[in-house]
């Protein structure tokens, strides 16, 4: 067993951080309506919008997954690059996760709204439509699949890969039998997070595709919009949010980043 | 006995601030101080700061401040034991929240407001009335029906006959109206005061069925308030013919 150096001090402020995080949600539990949660939770509406938020964030997952992977990868490797660009890239990439969401609703209905930079030349219409929560989401989410990966290949061994380049191993296969297994793990862990980050995502889906029942009404929107007319309802889809995403997370274990925790 | 005492003093301070003439110095000005708290609905956002400037330039030592947002989220919010010292609510149903947890007594009706189609200055979808909002071709967006404006545009659709085909419930007004602004909706349904703050950014269509659905503005002064002349005394000014001449201006409807 590795000695431990934490001092007992520390116990003070890590214990007020653990309050801070976690008094809220019991709060949630303690005033949620129990009597009433299964007649509201089994309301149309309700299902409506928990089948749209789990779909819509499982499709942003597999396209942030689709793109994101590739990005990672370039991100790690731009450690060659001169400061400029590099500094750019990672600061382009980690933007969605500081900008308010409602602001990045903004601007993706004036790049991709009816009088959008790109919008305008588009046959279709994109905001108010399904396809327009999942770019929402994606924009808003990918970056933590984005950083995830890329923290699993910076800390992954290269010498596997020169090992395998020293074989005769064509670039592409390398990527697919050396690299992705390597970070397999990141890779797993960022898309759990992105998933969870899709499912509560609310300020970017209202501004851009904004809250029609069963095509852009996520259970966000719905919890919020309750919120205005029925609180007991809002805090019962609270929780059915809450319940999810946990149960999402629990799943992490401790893979948050390979390397650093095994 | 004490309170319509002061409010009548009170009245009467406002009342000789409208007629510019110097105000002499009136024996409670000294409990008319501090701070002031006013909880307002979104649709009230320049109205009120207006009739905040001219109620501290009548009372120097009042600093006002604002929490504006959506009626029944504030209503929440002052249930929740929120520090405010007066309530001013788009919808009386919004006021019922706070007057049924005792938190005010006697609100009054201050302002009334209309709704009115919003298209976007070039009207796209070549809007005319409120029979196009059936049209399936066009980009609608209404209020959410849980907020006092969802609620209104409803009863004016029922009341014409009309099954909207709308493209999104927007979780308030103002949200409505950045769609417009945007020109990603070729219509909505807000108050006369919102198309008036926008300016030149939207065009408003004035239609018959709105009368039918006329919100009104109740205020009160909160009894929790720890400032409770000041409050009793910015709620007379809104009511006052000042407060009135600056709602009007605006495009509120008197109550």
């Amino acid at each position: 067993m590795r000695r431990s150096f934490l001092t007992p001090a520390l116990w003070i402020p890590a214990g007020l951080a653990i309050a801070l995080l976690g008094l809220p949600l019991v709060a949630l539990i303690v005033r949620a309506p129990w009597a009433q949660l299964p007649e509201l939770l089994s309301r149309s509406e309700v299902l409506q919008a928990l089948g749209l938020s789990l779909g819509t964030a499982s499709i942003a997952t597999v396209v942030s997954l689709a793109l994101g992977i590739p990005l990672a990868l370039v991100l790690a490797r731009s450690a060659d690059w001169p400061a400029v660009p590099r500094r750019l890239l990672r600061a382009l990439v980690t933007v969605p996760l500081v900008l308010p969401p409602v602001v990045g609703g903004v601007a993706l209905l004036l790049l991709l709204g009816r009088r959008g930079l790109i919008g305008q030349f588009l046959p279709f219409q994109i905001p108010f439509s399904t396809t327009a929560v999942v770019i929402a989401q994606v924009f808003v989410a990918m970056p933590f699949l984005v950083l995830a990966v890329e923290s699993a290949v910076r800390a992954s061994d290269r010498r596997f890969e020169t090992a395998a380049a020293t074989l005769g191993a064509t670039r592409w296969t390398i990527l697919r039998r050396v690299t992705l297994p390597l970070v397999a793990p990141g890779v797993s862990a960022g898309a759990l997070l992105c998933f969870t980050r899709a499912l509560g995502e609310f300020g970017a889906t209202i501004t851009f595709a904004g809250s029609f029942p069963g095509v852009t009404q996520t259970l966000p929107i719905a919890t919020y919009l309750e919120l205005q007319r029925d609180p007991d309802a809002a805090i019962a889809l609270s929780l059915t949010l809450m319940v999810v995403s946990v149960a999402v997370l629990v799943t992490l274990r401790d893979r948050w980043v390979p390397g650093l925790t095994s | 006995m004490r309170r319509p005492l002061v409010l009548a003093a009170l009245a009467a301070v406002a009342l000789t601030g409208c007629a510019a003439v110097p105000e002499p110095a009136p024996t409670n000005e000294g409990t008319v101080a501090g701070t002031v708290t006013v909880f307002a609905a979104a649709s009230l956002t320049e109205s009120f700061q207006a009739i905040a400037d001219a109620f501290t330039a009548e009372h120097p030592n009042v600093q006002v401040t604002f929490n504006f947002g959506g009626s029944s989220g504030l209503a929440t919010q002052i249930v929740e034991g929120a520090p405010a010292d007066v309530f001013a609510a788009a919808s009386p149903a919004t006021m019922t929240t706070v007057t049924d947890a005792g938190l005010a007594t006697d609100p009054a009706d201050f302002a009334t407001n209309t709704l009115e189609i919003a298209v976007p200055t070039d009207n796209p979808g070549g809007v005319t009335g409120l029979a196009d909002f059936a049209n399936p071709d066009l980009a609608i967006a209404l209020c959410a029906a849980e907020v006092p404006c969802g609620a209104a545009a409803a009863k004016a659709l029922d009341a014409a006959g009309i099954v909207a085909s709308v493209d999104t419930y927007e979780q308030d007004v103002r949200a409505v109206l950045t769609k417009i602004e945007l020109g990603e909706v070729d219509a909505g349904l807000v108050y006369r005061t919102d198309v008036l703050a926008a300016g030149a950014k939207v065009k408003g269509i004035e239609f018959p069925e709105a009368s039918g659905a006329i919100a009104r503005y109740p205020i009160a002064a909160l009894t929790a308030s720890a400032n409770p002349d000041s409050a009793a005394a910015f709620a007379a000014f809104v009511l006052s013919d000042a407060g009135q001449r600056i709602l009007q201006k605006a495009g509120f409807g008197a109550p």
